[in-house]
């Protein structure tokens, strides 16, 4: 079944007419992606490869039964179509702006929290490479050829690093049912463990890789959750154990400033959850084997 | 973006946060100037450069006289201040804050920070200022009072009289807090701050609050609609290198060792770094290329990392998404021809359009090293250093 993206979705890509909207739509159609509409204000009537564009996400809904939507949006107008999405009933939302101003994200995920939970809509990033479920679609930016189908799922905050651990595993032909990106930013609209829950509630995922990094809170949270209740193995990696503190790292959130946000001290933390964590990135791949052995043996 | 002291106390007086009067000044005689305005007796002669432990490090002057102000400011502008937080390379002073002398009965704490945890502002607060926050939380960290705002009412009156009794002040200094909580609280959120911190807020003899320090940052990402803020912007105080490649689209932080990296993405950034440490080298730099790079701003890439003198070999590791290896090679080939380069270089592609990458390499004649693995590249770039910087 995989999580979040099958081929039964129907994606409406916000920003589909801009320049960048059109070349990932038609990856995102080539890999066999069921997109079904686009949305940009003002553009309303017009077709792009093929779909119907809508001035609203609301028509787009309305007309074509869309239930997700990927947003190519700027900075500055993405918090509203983040928020239009939610009200227009898009269950699944996928932003991979970046530079989205930390007091917007904070309005976006206050008026989620509107919504009763079977209207509520996931958000995934922003700051993010997307969402894919390989042979089956992808939402985002991410190569989808370098996936090979199969059962463990990857969540992390970097795309790159996400690409780099989805080789590793192909390399040793291990498959993924889901790989998740869930941004670099201070605030985004899933947290790794919001995405774990998903993966041990998936009957098509077997383990779990996780890619952390310095920063932020959420690694710990994961840690308390897969202590507390996973089933499934869980392997990770924590990137910027040479980062030093106090200096923004690139992604937004990249930036040590609390006790427990240093990878070394997530390390510890995620080990002392029972999570096996990768001891250098070349070595994602083969951490991922590992745990798949031992349940295999179990 | 950080901005200085002087700054973020005119931005907090603006909301209604007291501040003790003073000026700036950009030479002795502006500095004289400004002592005799505040009346010609003690003054205090505060370097203003964007980094916390300025007393420490010898950039705070007390003065009793206009001469001894112009003295201090004589020896103070145009030297470079090196405190605990600036790293040994230090910041250069350009102006002073010449300002009043407060009668400091108590001192307090007083910091406004994103908190994560509940994606809202979160108050900071400790009956013990003037010391560093970071120690604080190490040392005493009961002492720490912390309180969440929720945005959708703002910085209740009951929370701020909670937070004044908690701190142990009483009678109208109560009120007095409730004022200058809310001057931060609504300077944080109308100007998208990320930080405003107040060390020390102090109570003065004569039971008046005032902000004697005052820092602000703000989110780059918001500076858009902050003109205002934006233009408090002080180049000077930045690192060239790091203003250089922002103003170029590359995302560049310098760091202390010889390996100069060029890579796709933050997180992939972070792992070679971590990779490099693995094998016994250390990065010259944090560099993050972005999507869609064209030739031309690989070459810039290369331009960046190159005029960090202690650089002695280059890690290129790209894992192609929206990017494309044979740009990306080419924009190496062509670092080659435009920029000059003399140390060793190492590429390792990956991802979209990779075997047109490759070729590029190959068939320039240029003396690269091509590396399939993200660890044989690390390898490959800590053995490439020279004797010397490898001892």
């Amino acid at each position: 079944m995989a999580i979040l993206i099958t081929e039964k979705t129907r994606v409406v890509v916000q920003g589909l007419s801009g320049r960048i909207g059109q070349f990932h739509a038609k990856e995102m159609i080539e890999a066999g992606t069921n997109v079904v509409a686009g949305v940009t204000p003002g553009k309303g009537g017009t077709t792009v490869l093929g779909r119907p564009v809508f001035d609203t996400v609301r028509e787009a809904v309305e007309a074509t039964g869309a239930d997700a939507s990927l947003l190519f949006v700027p900075p500055p107008a993405a918090a509203d179509a983040m928020m239009e999405a939610a009200d227009a009933g898009i269950r699944t939302a996928v932003c991979v702006t970046d530079g989205i101003p930390a007091q917007d994200m904070m309005r976006v995920k206050r008026f989620l929290r509107r919504y009763p939970r079977e209207r509520k809509m996931r958000l995934i990033g922003p700051n993010c490479a997307g969402i894919i479920s390989p042979g089956l679609g992808f939402m985002g930016i991410m190569p989808p050829h370098i996936y090979l189908p199969g059962r463990v799922g990857i969540v992390g905050r970097s795309g790159t690093l996400g690409y780099e651990a989805a080789s590793q595993m192909a390399a040793l032909g291990i498959g993924v049912s889901s790989s998740i990106g869930i941004g670099g930013d201070p605030i985004n609209g899933s947290s790794f463990r919001d995405i774990l829950e998903l993966f041990e509630a998936d009957p098509d995922t077997d383990a779990v890789m996780m890619i952390g990094e310095i920063g932020g809170p959420q690694e710990a949270a994961a840690a308390a959750y897969v202590r507390d209740h996973m089933t499934k193995p869980v392997a990770a990696y924590v990137a910027g154990l040479s980062a030093p503190k106090g200096r923004q790292m690139g992604h937004a959130g990249a930036i040590i400033s609390a006790f427990g946000e240093s990878a070394q001290e997530k390390v510890e933390m995620l080990s002392a959850a029972g999570i096996t964590v990768a001891p250098n990135p070349s070595a994602m791949g083969e951490t991922v084997a590992g745990i798949l052995g031992r349940k295999a043996a179990a | 973006m950080d901005i200085h002291e002087h700054q973020s106390k005119d931005i907090l007086a603006g909301f209604g946060m007291p501040v003790p009067r003073g000026g700036i000044a950009f030479t002795p005689e502006q500095a004289a100037f400004r002592c005799r305005e505040l009346g010609g007796g003690p003054c205090v002669v505060k370097a203003q450069v964007h980094s916390g432990g300025r007393g420490e490090a010898g950039g705070v002057k007390v003065c009793r006289s206009e001469a001894e102000v112009r003295e201090a400011a004589q020896r103070l502008l145009g030297t470079t201040l090196v405190t605990k937080q600036t790293g040994a390379g230090g910041r250069q002073i350009h102006r002073l804050w010449i300002e009043e002398v407060s009668d400091i009965a108590r001192e307090l704490y007083l910091g406004f920070v994103l908190d994560r945890t509940s994606e809202r502002i979160m108050i900071v607060a400790s009956a013990h200022g003037g010391m560093e926050i970071e120690d604080l939380a190490e040392d005493d960290p009961e002492s720490l009072v912390r309180m969440v705002i929720d945005p959708a009412v703002g910085l209740a009156e009951y929370q701020a009289r909670e937070l004044a009794f908690k701190l142990g002040l009483g009678g109208t200094q109560t009120a007095q807090m409730v004022t200058a909580l809310r001057a931060c609280y609504r300077a944080y959120r109308d100007l998208d701050a990320t930080m405003v911190e107040i060390n020390p807020l102090v109570v003065t003899g004569d039971g008046r609050l005032v902000a004697l320090d005052a820092k602000m940052s703000f989110d780059t990402n918001a500076l858009f609609r902050r003109p205002e803020v934006a233009a408090l912007r002080d180049p000077g105080q930045e690192d060239p290198r790091e203003s250089a490649a922002r103003d170029n689209g590359l995302s560049y932080v310098g760091l202390d060792g010889d390996i100069g990296c060029i890579i796709n993405g933050a997180g992939l950034a972070m792992a070679t770094m971590d990779m490099i440490e693995l094998a016994g080298g250390a990065p010259a730099n944090f560099l993050d290329i972005g999507g869609g790079a064209s030739p031309e701003r690989v070459c810039t890439a290369f331009r960046t990392v190159l005029s960090d003198p202690k650089v002695s070999v280059i890690l290129v590791n790209i894992f192609a998404g929206i990017n494309r290896c044979d740009w990306i090679a080419e924009g190496v080939v062509q670092a080659f021809r435009e920029v000059g380069v003399r140390v060793p270089v190492i590429v390792r592609l990956a991802g979209t359009n990779v075997e047109a990458g490759r070729r590029i390499i190959e068939t320039s004649g240029l003396p690269i090293h091509s590396a399939d693995t993200l660890a044989s590249a690390a390898d490959a770039a800590v053995r490439a250093r020279p004797q010397t910087a490898a001892a």
